[in-house]
């Protein structure tokens, strides 16, 4: 093997050029079908359950996150797989049956949009300037990344890498908008499947079974309790995460998971494009059920890794730093050794078509989203109210195209100021806790004011920099990179509490503040009538009747059904 | 988002770049029984290489067929 992971021959070099010609050629294709602002910006809320569920779930399953959870799998094993249960399918079912009606039936266009009609033109300002201040810059971070990783694992060139991804995005979006968006990710979602599947099908024939690699990885990681879901969370001492049940439950399970699920625009916008309530609400569904599958493609060949590399090839993976020191591979490169270990020639690109494919469906996600809260909460409200609706088309294309080259530019930024501008991601995680919370005191208590909403808001994106900054302060310095125990033990109730730990509970306290800053704040001020909140809080909102459909086409019936399957799998691999 | 909207249905774009990588990889494998690859990989012997594209194949045809929008099949 050469000085990088994989070295690719002419046929995966032919794959993944076809891959590019045709999101290229889907984005031409879409042009024409979107003239208006409604086409562009919400794909003409014409969309299928189907499609809508497919697009929901892949503009989150970016490369980055399947790179990310694969090493997250190997550092901390089967905990590693809370994300795509307890940390995200009751928040998604919960916006599909409790949220989505609010959603749709307001007929906004944006999540700021929302607080808008409930709260006011303060709470809609705050959160669309900080969500496209973030997005874009998350955006470039994570090309940045995704960069790095073509370099070291393929040798790619850094800028080749950033500039011939990032422009086919902007073209493919700014031609189509959200259409082209979702038409792309839906395509995006099949090949990420198909490219990634084989590695934990072949792993697992050549672990011998899923018994067999238990009992591998018990064997060569002893004591480290890598098997388990929950049994070895009742105590911070007792897992390698330093994760305490109450973190793992409150903290993911509720603060990060229903902020992210809830009300991150990029999305919600994707089943807000439905074509009606009901496609809406099974899109979503239909999502939680995707998303509770990615483990086999993320967890289980980071699990892999934990006893086939280990086993046959003699490899430990480490931290990034101890392997920048040593020369050895990080835990981020559990994922690349795996694919270099069972993809030969042809199937290697598939596999790379896959990681690039989720880069792009991430970066089009946050592309499409920044173009529209930009046009309609930013642009329109507050610096052009009267302009034509051809005229936010045409702001949202160039919004596009414009977005794309600020994440670049934040992209070579971050080849400055990495360790800053990586820690963004979790501050925009911060950003989007104290969203929800607003957001959902102001869908279900019609006492909740417009002062409560924007103080509340505020005070939750405060308090959760605050619990940033506390963490990673010394008595003689501020550290980014390293947590001061000390103070850990405060916020995530152990001092052994790592990096994530820290992040879980960080987020909760941003709820809590938030939430009581809300309700405290509108307990003293002057509530909106009945009749100003009509269809946007619980209660006073007729939701539309279901029709005579039959009983298994009902949302709630599917919920329940994927509900009963997270309860199961968490019970088998407790 | 289909035929009833007169667009090309996403699904026939997913079933044609899915056929097309079953085509390419299954011929790379075929040509690798005959001549093996620089860099053997791990359980080489089960023929992924074969057998994975066949799905592809299976499935592209499946959706290209099924959604082909330029005629009635």
């Amino acid at each position: 093997m050469t000085d990088t992971l994989l070295s690719l021959s002419w046929v995966d070099i032919l794959i993944i050029a076809a891959y590019f010609a045709v999101v290229l050629a889907i984005g031409f294709y879409l042009k024409k079908f979107t003239t208006t602002g409604e086409e562009f910006f919400m794909a003409g809320r014409k969309m299928t359950a189907w499609v809508a569920g497919l697009s929901f779930i892949s503009a989150n399953l970016s490369s980055l996150e399947t790179m990310g959870w694969s090493a997250m799998a190997y550092q901390y094993g089967m905990l590693g797989a809370h994300a795509y249960l307890i940390g995200a399918i009751p928040a998604i079912l919960f916006l599909a049956v409790v949220m989505m009606p609010f959603y749709y039936i307001c007929k906004t266009h944006s999540v700021p949009g929302y607080l808008k009609l409930r709260y006011g033109e303060g709470a809609r300002s705050l959160a669309g300037i900080s969500f496209t201040f973030m997005t874009v810059l998350v955006c470039g971070v994570n090309m940045f990344a995704m960069a790095k990783v073509m370099q070291l694992v393929l040798g790619w060139n850094i800028h080749f890498s950033i500039w011939v991804s990032s422009i086919t995005v902007a073209v493919y979006v700014a031609l189509g908008g959200l259409l082209s968006a979702v038409f792309n990710e839906v395509l995006q979602f099949f090949l990420i499947w198909l490219g990634s599947l084989l590695i934990p099908i072949l792993g697992i024939i050549e672990a011998g079974g899923w018994r067999k690699l238990m009992a591998s990885i018990d064997r060569q990681h002893p004591g480290e309790n890598f098997t388990s879901l929950w049994a070895n969370l009742g105590s911070a001492a007792d897992n390698p995460m330093g994760m305490h049940w109450i973190g793992m439950v409150f903290g993911l399970g509720l603060a990060v998971s229903f902020g992210y699920w809830c009300t991150d625009f990029l999305q919600v916008q994707r089943v807000m494009a439905a074509k009606n309530l009901r496609a809406a609400q099974n899109g979503t569904i239909i999502g939680a059920a995707l998303k509770m599958m990615v483990p086999l493609i993320v967890t289980l060949p980071g699990l892999l890794g934990l006893a086939v590399l280990t086993e046959q090839m003699g490899i430990k993976l480490q931290p990034e730093h101890v392997a920048q020191a040593t020369g050895g591979h990080s835990y981020n490169d559990v994922l690349p050794l795996m694919m270099a270990r069972y993809l030969g020639p042809g199937l290697l690109g598939l596999g790379v078509t896959a990681m690039i494919a989720g880069f792009m469906s991430g970066m089009a996600g946050n592309v499409s989203a920044f173009a529209t809260v930009w046009t309609y909460d930013v642009y329109r409200p507050l610096l052009n109210k009267r302009a034509t609706d051809a005229h936010y088309v045409s702001m949202g294309r160039w919004c596009s195209v414009i977005g794309v080259f600020i994440a670049i530019g934040t992209a070579y930024a971050a080849m400055l100021f990495s360790n800053i501008l990586i820690y963004l991601q979790v501050l925009v995680m911060f950003f989007i806790v104290p969203l929800f919370g607003a957001v959902i005191v102001g869908m279900l208590w019609k006492r909740a004011t417009a002062a409560g909403g924007f103080w509340g808001f505020l005070s939750g994106i405060l308090a959760s920099m605050g619990t940033f900054i506390y963490v990673h302060s010394f008595a003689d310095r501020f550290d980014a990179t390293a947590l001061n125990p000390e103070h850990v033990k405060y916020i995530a109730l152990s001092p052994l509490a790592q990096d994530m730990a820290v992040n879980m509970f960080g987020a909760l306290w941003s709820l809590i503040i938030c939430v009581t800053v809300t309700i405290t704040v509108s307990l003293v001020t002057k509530p909106k009538s009945d009749e100003e909140l009509k269809d946007l809080v619980y209660g006073l909102t007729r939701l539309p009747d279901e029709g005579k459909g039959a009983w298994y086409e009902r949302p709630v019936v599917w919920a329940g059904v994927v509900a009963a399957v997270l309860i199961s799998v968490n019970i088998i691999f407790w | 988002m289909d035929k009833e909207h007169g667009q090309i249905p996403i699904w026939f774009f997913i079933g044609v770049i899915v056929a097309f990588y079953g085509i390419v990889i299954l011929g790379t494998g075929i040509y690798h029984l005959f001549v093996p690859p620089e860099r053997p990989v791990a359980l080489q012997e089960l023929h992924p290489d074969l057998w994975w594209p066949v799905v592809l194949l299976v499935i592209g045809l499946i959706f290209t067929i099924k959604h082909y929008p330029f005629r009635k099949l």
